[in-house]
């Protein structure tokens, strides 16, 4: 058995900047498991341009934001170990992972699950027909596409307009596929709006919003899809059906927190996000357990992922490093049915007033609408918000005096409150 | 010149090809699919039930308790998953009473032990996710569960270490008797044989009627079904049949020998045999249906669906034996569903009568047991250490949704007959059955199949010809 400080456990993005920020706190006792042949994660295959504004002001493609990252991670040595799969998490942080050289069992004193996430497959939506080939998530597409150089199929119906499926959609048009139609079962995207623009009009690719895909043709390939349009409970008008001739169908339904390894070591898991329920330290319901990045809830823009992660490696640093581990009582963030859920969802009510970030995800698509916080009756934080949509992240940040009486109350709301 | 020619490599021509393996002769396996199980034995509930459903003294009835006893050993020597999970079948009204009495009865008569009437809460006690509507049930304790595909491929791998030969996208086109021999014609040669064993499911009239003037007519009959992600196995451990009602047939809830969750299936008669797709009407009415005894069902715990279709006959018997008229002929037709817990009864009743019939000897040197492909996901600690020394592959997850190495896929390609594509290497070991469904294990297993089969990338399918997963390079 070997024996480390904080294990990471992904060296995507999330793992990469939480290695980063532990080590620059001061822990060099760190160690990154990676099942992939590289560090970088799912950036390695975006290779698309718009990562980094935020972080860098400038907009990098997947592989450069990812190498920045590298090589701040090599700059330290911090040690990693590539092609290894964690197989197994315990209660008291032990590890279990494999790769060509063995077994590998690890005695952590802090672990960040840093896994990210995956996509819905095609059977998580129902979709009724042929089982035959042709039928890729997004992001499996991709990586035939720009790690594997090969074509998934030449005419092209995605469903769903996820980043992911937008993307592709111009991915494929620049390949020589024709993209036939994009169809959102919603009635609007859950991509960021730079995506429909750059991926979708420029390129006149249609966006059906209020669509879903009832049926898949085809005897061994995808010979053609059946759309239809749904009604407000999102059920399909089978009377409005339409087939449309593609030997391909692109899904983007929806991203799944990768949580095996949490669920395994029985971390409480979020119903809504997937991810585990963490406090504002990002600490797990195991002691000493931390996770960031998409692995907690998916983000819309990987800087984000970013942030978050850098908060975690401080945290796991903090948590390795303090004397008496004090447990406090935490109160957990409530919301209204406007706002999906926070993260974090629950507050430690201890006597750390440094400024805190919380973040949410909307319902639905809300015009003049505050964003606002109650701490007990008082309303601590309100923020006017001309347009809220479920793709794009919403933050709070709190001041000094914010926190302070967040953590002193017993109740926490977040909601969104319409404005006249 | 072959002894016996068997058409079809479902779970009854497998089955029937290991049992006469024991003997000698020499055996031809001809199957139109480029692999085992690729019918109706990939797609059924994969219930090994306890036959208490079958009318006394049918086939059905006979061949179904008989094999269902079979299992135990079968699975333990041919390392198939098979599990004994006991059956209820739930009535939620109070005169459905009177009709699990029947179905006790029938049980009795037909030789099933271990068989009680409970009460709904009893049945609660035991599976608490059932419906408060259940008045009563049935209970089957024998009844099991058991991985069909996997089963086939283990009877396939048995019966060629026995030397049987197995040739595979061969559709027999035609069969002739001629002077004192079948001529079986496929798309591909003529094969010559004394026996022809039709063990072909939904197209087995086809096989007899070309030779036979006792004609006979198999409707497929589809099944849908959902399969649910192994973080619902909680749901039932018990596998869950509805008392048939005026409400329909109704579905069953099961766990699989994998712990993932089976909902349906549905019952309708379609025109074409090939005719595998799944509905949205089926698969609401399957769901609906599940609801009854299941009303907390995830619908989000959904992550594929599947359809498979049933050889029906209109008499609802097997047809099992010698054709009356064409000497040499031996039908397997009808066997739907109890068809795969007849199985191992079935082909060993086949075999003797064959065996009879040309006076074959026993092989001596008769290899009973087939070594499954080792599972990283089964290995404790040392046997993982172990096994990585042997073979670092071991090391390497390819599909980390069910943890299956590379190891295992590059196995699961080399043993005859071997996976030829993706589907193949999924039922052997299972990479990309799991929640992700291939999302992340697709370009890794395509790399691996490449490799192994010697093929480029676009050359790789998903199951067999025409379905392949890459249409070429992108621009250079």
């Amino acid at each position: 058995m070997e024996n480390y400080n904080l294990v990471i456990i992904g060296g995507g993005p999330a793992g990469l900047a939480a290695a980063i920020s532990a080590y620059d706190k001061g822990e060099k006792n760190i160690l990154i498991l990676e099942r992939e042949n590289k560090l970088g994660g799912i950036l390695n295959q975006c290779i698309h341009n718009g990562f980094g504004l935020h972080t860098f002001n400038e907009e990098l493609t997947g592989p450069e934001y990812a190498y920045r990252f590298i090589e701040e991670v090599e700059k330290r040595h911090i040690k990693y170990m590539l092609n290894t799969t964690v197989i197994n998490l315990s209660k008291d942080k032990e590890i279990r992972a494999l790769s060509e050289d063995g077994l590998l069992i690890i005695k952590a004193k802090a672990i960040i699950l840093a896994c990210g996430c995956r996509e819905r497959p095609r059977g998580g939506i129902n979709i009724a027909g042929s089982r035959c080939a042709g039928i890729y998530s997004a992001g499996t597409a991709q990586k035939l596409v720009n790690i594997d150089g090969f074509m998934p199929g030449k005419e092209v119906v995605i469903l769903g307009s996820g980043d992911i499926g937008l993307i592709m959609a111009r991915r494929m048009v620049f390949e020589g596929a024709k993209v036939k139609a994009v169809v959102e079962l919603l009635p609007y995207s859950s991509g960021l709006n730079r995506n429909i623009v750059q991926c979708l009009n420029d390129f006149n690719i249609p966006l059906l919003f209020s669509h879903t895909v009832v049926e898949i043709k085809g005897k061994d390939r995808v010979e053609s899809v059946i759309i239809a349009e749904v009604d407000e409970r999102l059920n399909p008008k089978m009377d409005t059906c339409e087939e449309i001739k593609c030997d391909t169908l692109l899904l983007s339904v929806g991203l799944l927190p990768e949580n095996e390894l949490a669920r395994g070591a029985d971390v409480n898991i979020s119903r809504i996000t997937r991810g585990a329920v963490v406090d504002d330290s990002l600490m797990t319901s195991i002691d000493g357990v931390f996770e960031c990045g998409n692995v907690l809830h998916v983000h819309d823009l990987v800087d984000y992922v970013s942030e978050e992660a850098k908060e975690a490696g401080i945290k796991a640093y903090e948590y390795i490093n303090s004397k008496a581990k004090k447990v406090y009582p935490k109160t957990e963030i409530e919301t209204d049915s406007l706002v999906r859920y926070t993260v974090p969802e629950l507050i430690i009510n201890n006597e750390d007033y440094n400024p805190l970030t919380i973040k949410l995800r909307v319902s639905n698509v809300f015009k003049k609408v505050r964003l606002e916080v109650k701490a007990d009756d008082e309303v601590i934080f309100s923020k006017a918000r001309p347009v809220v949509a479920p793709g794009e992240m919403e933050k709070i940040d709190l001041k000094e005096d914010q926190v302070k009486k967040l953590r002193s109350s017993k109740h926490i709301l977040v909601y969104l409150k319409k404005v006249e | 010149m072959y002894d016996i020619i068997i058409i079809g490599a479902g779970i009854i021509g497998t089955s029937i090809a290991r049992e006469l393996s024991k003997y000698n002769a020499k055996i031809l396996v001809l199957e139109k699919e480029n692999d085992v199980s690729c019918g109706t034995t990939k797609a059924n509930s994969g219930i090994v039930h306890a036959g208490y459903d079958a009318i006394p003294g049918s086939l059905k009835a006979k061949f179904n308790v008989e094999g269902a006893l079979m299992y135990e050993e079968l699975s333990k020597d041919l390392e198939f998953p098979y599990k004994k999970n006991g059956a209820f079948v739930l009535s939620f009204s109070e005169d459905g009473l009177s009709k699990l009495n029947d179905l006790l009865e029938r049980g009795k008569k037909n030789g099933v032990k271990n068989l009680s009437i409970i009460t709904g809460d009893e049945v609660r006690k035991i599976e608490p996710n059932v419906s408060s509507e259940v008045k009563y049930a049935l209970y089957a304790k024998d009844s099991g569960i058991v991985s069909p595909y996997e089963m086939a491929i283990a009877m396939a791998e048995n019966a060629y270490s026995n030397g049987v030969e197995f040739k595979f996208e061969e559709e027999v086109i035609d069969v002739k008797y001629f002077g004192d021999r079948f001529i079986v014609l496929s798309n591909f040669g003529t094969y010559y044989s004394k026996v022809v064993v039709n063990a072909c499911g939904v197209y087995s009239d086809k096989i007899n009627n070309f030779i036979s003037n006792i004609k006979y007519k198999i409707t497929p009959r589809k099944g849908e079904y959902m399969l649910l992600d192994k973080e619902f196995s909680y749901i039932t451990h018990t596998t869950l049949f509805q008392l048939p009602s005026n409400m329909g047939k109704g579905v069953l809830v099961a766990p699989t020998t994998h712990n993932n969750i089976l909902v349906g299936p549905t019952a309708l008669d379609v025109l074409e045999k090939d005719d595998v797709d799944t509905t949205y009407d089926g698969l609401n009415k399957a769901w609906n249906s599940a609801l009854l005894t299941i009303p907390k069902l995830p619908k989000g715990g959904i992550i594929t669906q599947f359809s498979g279709l049933r050889a029906h006959l209109d008499t609802d018997d097997y047809v099992i034996g010698f054709s009356k008229d064409s000497k040499g002929l031996y039908n397997l037709i009808g066997i739907e569903s109890p068809g795969l817990a007849s199985s191992p009864a079935i082909s060993k009743y086949a075999a003797n009568e064959i065996k009879e019939y040309l006076n074959l000897e026993k092989k001596y040197n008769f290899i009973s047991k087939r070594p499954k492909i080792k599972h990283v996901r089964e290995m404790n600690d040392d046997e993982l250490k172990e096994a990585i020394k042997e073979n670092p592959l071991y090391g390497h997850i390819v599909c980390r949704c069910e943890v299956v190495s590379e190891a295992e896929i590059v196995e699961s390609i080399r043993r005859f007959p071997g996976a030829k594509d993706l589907d193949g290497v999924k039922r052997r070991v299972r990479a990309g059955m799991g929640r992700c469904q291939m999302g992340f294990c697709t370009p890794k297993i395509l790399e691996i199949l490449s490799k192994e089969l010697n093929i480029s990338l676009d050359e790789v399918t998903k199951k067999g010809k025409g379905s392949e997963l890459l249409v070429g390079r992108i621009k250079e």
